[in-house]
């Protein structure tokens, strides 16, 4: 999240990544533009975001609208994602960190910044992302 | 339904009918990655049935940075006619890196200028796919990989605006094509080979674009 400070006032590492999880709960009080801008902000700081729900197709329109917006030379270059769409009733290690069921099919996404994803590959029931360090 | 509910709504619909907007031409969007051939196949569907190109072709990614139209294009099929207007858009990424320009020998100025517009023609063919087109061709490289997910997102946003899309598997002529590994991506959707380079299998493509979009 965007200024989110490690918890428990534990010392930043620099070259270290942190990994947002997001839940459908916290998502799900948001409009559109504050989603993306979540997601932005949080991929702004170099983290790699998961989403619990991801987004519906508008707001997927829409990231990479405002994601376009935001690319500068030697700065922002975008961003990488994948998803995953969740079968019903999965009781999966996500939703057990998350401490709930699902009973929708909304897709799991991870959402990280293009310069530091060396590589994000989804294959049947899989993402693997080989992140750079800082 | 009481009557004179029942006699609103009548009048409603035949007043809808009367006053409804000239509907003119649908708009049709050319969609897909970076180099499917998207603007070589606006190219030849707009030589073929107007005598005129849309805008340049290139190997180098990007090469379309800004949505181009091509208005009332005529297509005749079995002694019918269908006029579309074309839309070639830029290819839909999530990313842009000016660096990317430099390997194809492209001052960093310019590089960069690119980029810049890269972004702006992206974040347009989104607008456009959102609010301004009536129906989508999808153009796929059949040389490469359709299991992207900007592949995947894209087929998402049309599949959710109910657009009729037809899935062009383009790029039939290079070796290393494979139809039915995009038939597969996207089994839900038809998908139709061709060239575009070479203008193989475009009698079917422009059957299937009068099915769909006529």
């Amino acid at each position: 999240m965007p200024g989110m400070q490690p918890p428990n006032g534990a010392p930043e590492t620099p070259d270290g990544v942190q990994i947002d999880l997001i839940s459908a709960g916290r998502m799900s009080n948001l409009r559109t533009m504050e989603k993306i801008r979540t997601i932005l902000d949080s991929v702004h700081d170099g983290n790699i975001v998961i989403l619990e729900d991801g987004l519906s197709p508008d707001e997927e329109s829409k990231l990479i609208e405002v994601t376009m917006s935001e690319i500068s030379p030697d700065g922002f270059t975008g961003i990488e994602i994948e998803t995953y769409p969740k079968p019903s009733n999965d009781g999966g290690l996500f939703n057990r960190l998350m401490g709930k069921g699902s009973d929708n099919d909304n897709k799991l996404t991870v959402i990280g910044p293009a310069n530091r994803i060396e590589t994000l590959h989804k294959d049947e029931n899989l993402i693997s992302a080989l992140v750079t360090r800082r | 339904m009481g009557l004179l509910t029942e006699l609103r709504s009548s009048i409603s619909r035949v007043t809808s009918k009367l006053f409804a907007p000239d509907q003119g031409p649908k708009r049709i969007g050319i969609y897909g990655p970076p180099n499917a051939g998207k603007t070589t196949l606006a190219n030849r569907i707009a030589r073929d049935w107007t005598g005129d190109a849309i805008g340049p072709e290139s190997h180098v990614p990007h090469e379309t940075r800004r949505a181009r139209r091509k208005e009332n294009v005529e297509i005749e099929r079995n002694g019918k006619s269908v006029t579309i207007d074309i839309v070639d858009t830029p290819g839909v990424t999530t990313k842009v890196d000016y660096k990317e320009f430099l390997e194809h020998d492209i001052e960093k100025e310019d590089a960069v200028r690119r980029s810049r517009e890269a972004t702006e023609g992206v974040a347009e063919a989104m607008h456009w796919l959102r609010e301004d087109v009536d129906g989508v061709i999808y153009v796929l490289d059949s040389a490469a990989d359709p299991f992207t997910q900007v592949n995947t997102m894209l087929i998402g946003i049309i599949e959710s605006k109910d657009l009729p899309v037809l899935i062009f598997a383009n790029k039939t002529d290079l070796e290393e094509s494979s139809v039915q590994q995009i038939a597969n991506a996207f089994p839900q959707h038809e998908t139709v080979p061709l060239s575009a380079l070479e203008g193989d299998n475009m009698d079917e493509v422009y059957d299937k674009i009068a099915e769909y979009f006529g």
